[in-house]
């Protein structure tokens, strides 16, 4: 297992040394392709023998639905928003995510804290601010944000969804009236912040203009990493215990990720 | 959104902050009445009454969802949505306002679920520290006795049922309520409050309460101004 961390605060009543599992996040905008990877990225370790759990944002169910309602009525301030935002991510934080990580899943998040302080920075909160509410977050083992060209994100939308979404092109923020105009504008916004965050929690650069295909080998690429530096620490950690007790499982990573399906390629 | 204490405002805020049975509602109550009477331009702001998030933090406690953590959360978002749709405003408009509980009663609680208290003070820090925080202190026996005998029906979360503290409700809250006051005890230099005696007659107190308020705050900026 890697040791487990917060971003500086500590979380009540979560023992951090208990959570031996693995936490990877996908970050990137909508139609980035972040689901489509995750729901690949979830069978490849699942055949690889690794019990998977799959999260994502807005799903608990102590704040979820009036999430929903307040967003369609679109009548809390910024930092209302961006608080309940916080309520249900702590929810899914500690009623999913740590009891997987407890119980040694590997945790795949579609989206975590940095999409959230993203959307909050860009609505005028203060950088700091968030950045405190959210000290509380587990570090991931590792971060991937996909980025692809705005073309490419706009035509993959279109091809899907017919229509903008008025929060993914940020309508509430008053950019622009017309709808391209203003998507084009916040996804900027939004991606700029992602780069100053990048400096500061270390988030891999994954080129999402690819096929689903080739993103996908790189993935599991990067993850393998992940995952090895999971297993020697383990290693370690147990031949420590028990020195005299040689019984180890030895199918190589390698070996598996040779298994691996190919899948179709989509446009 | 400004950092808190980055801007000024004409208006003024003031604080009643003590444990349930400290009798706090009851003098702000009697300084809203008197402040009214006088023709002021005042209001008066109860602690946890906005709409929209009230339904999720029903829900939670109801089925009992809520960690330290999001109880926490929860009420912050609560307040947020509360400072900005009607303090903030209300001071920006030049009125005096006054709070029954404010961020020092979620710093209390909140701190004694387990919470970071540098995290709970920073997630507040949007908030403004009141031009007069008044804090009713008295013996816990005397605010347990208050409560406890009124209202023998304790709330769950409101007896901190949530922290194991004992099996038995009523042992749970007289735990949690001395934890609570050692909290509000430590706060009183931090963030100056104004200590009164809870055990003094609700008249005397209000008499001191009100020479404190006129000392603090001039009233004379907060007359209504009519227009013709």
């Amino acid at each position: 297992m890697i040791p487990k961390y917060t971003y500086g605060t500590a979380l009540a009543g979560v023992d951090l040394s208990k959570l031996s599992g693995t936490l990877i996040v996908i970050e990137g905008p909508d139609s980035s392709g972040r689901s489509t990877q995750i729901t690949l990225l979830a069978q490849w370790l699942e055949e690889q023998g690794h019990a998977v759990a799959q999260v994502g944002l807005r799903r608990s169910n102590l704040v979820g639905r009036e999430l929903e309602q307040a967003k369609q009525g679109n009548v809390l301030s910024p930092r209302t928003l961006g608080l309940f935002y916080a309520t249900d991510f702590y929810d899914q934080l500690e009623n999913g995510i740590v009891p997987a990580l407890r119980a040694g899943f590997v945790v795949l998040a579609d989206r975590y804290i940095y999409t959230l302080m993203a959307r909050a920075i860009v609505r005028g909160a203060e950088p700091d601010w968030v950045a405190s509410v959210y000290s509380m977050a587990i570090v991931p083992d590792a971060v991937f944000y996909l980025t692809a060209s705005l073309a490419t994100l706009v035509q993959r939308t279109f091809q899907t969804h017919s229509e903008l979404d008025y929060w993914e092109s940020g309508m509430d923020c008053g950019l622009s009236r017309d709808w391209f105009q203003s998507y084009v504008r916040y996804q900027r916004r939004i991606r700029s912040e992602f780069f100053k965050m990048q400096k500061k929690y270390g988030f891999e650069l994954v080129n999402a203009n690819r096929t689903i295909a080739a993103v996908d080998r790189d993935l599991r690429g990067r993850i393998q990493l992940v995952l090895n530096r999971a297993e020697a620490l383990e290693t370690r950690r147990t031949s420590r215990g028990r020195a005299e007790q040689h019984v180890r499982t030895s199918e190589s990573p390698q070996g598996a990720a040779i298994r691996r399906r190919r899948k179709p390629e989509a446009v | 959104m400004t950092a808190a204490g980055s801007e000024t405002f004409p208006g003024k805020l003031i604080a009643v902050e003590g444990l349930d049975g400290s009798g706090k509602s009851t003098q702000i109550h009697l300084v809203h009445k008197w402040l009214l009477g006088k023709g002021h331009r005042v209001f008066f702001s109860e602690w946890n009454s906005s709409v929209l998030v009230r339904e999720a933090t029903r829900k939670g406690k109801r089925r009992q969802l809520l960690t330290p953590t999001t109880f926490s959360l929860i009420h912050a978002t609560d307040f947020a949505d509360r400072y900005e749709r009607q303090i903030l405003p209300l001071l920006r408009a030049g009125y005096l306002v006054l709070c029954d509980r404010y961020i020092f009663t979620a710093f209390a609680r909140d701190a004694v679920r387990g919470c970071d208290r540098a995290w709970l003070r920073r997630m507040y820090g949007f908030a403004r520290i009141p031009d007069l925080t008044l804090f009713f202190k008295l013996p816990l026996d005397v605010a347990l006795g208050r409560i406890l005998e009124g209202r023998p029906q304790l709330k769950f979360f409101e007896a901190g049922m949530d922290l194991d503290l004992s099996p038995d409700i009523t042992e749970s809250f007289r735990i949690f309520q001395r934890r609570v006051l050692d909290e509000y005890l430590s706060m009183v230099d931090e963030f100056g409050f104004t200590v009164m005696d809870g055990t003094q007659s609700v008249h005397r107190q209000q008499v001191i309460v009100r020479r404190l308020v006129q000392e603090r705050i001039d009233l004379g900026l907060f007359r209504k101004r009519y227009v013709q």
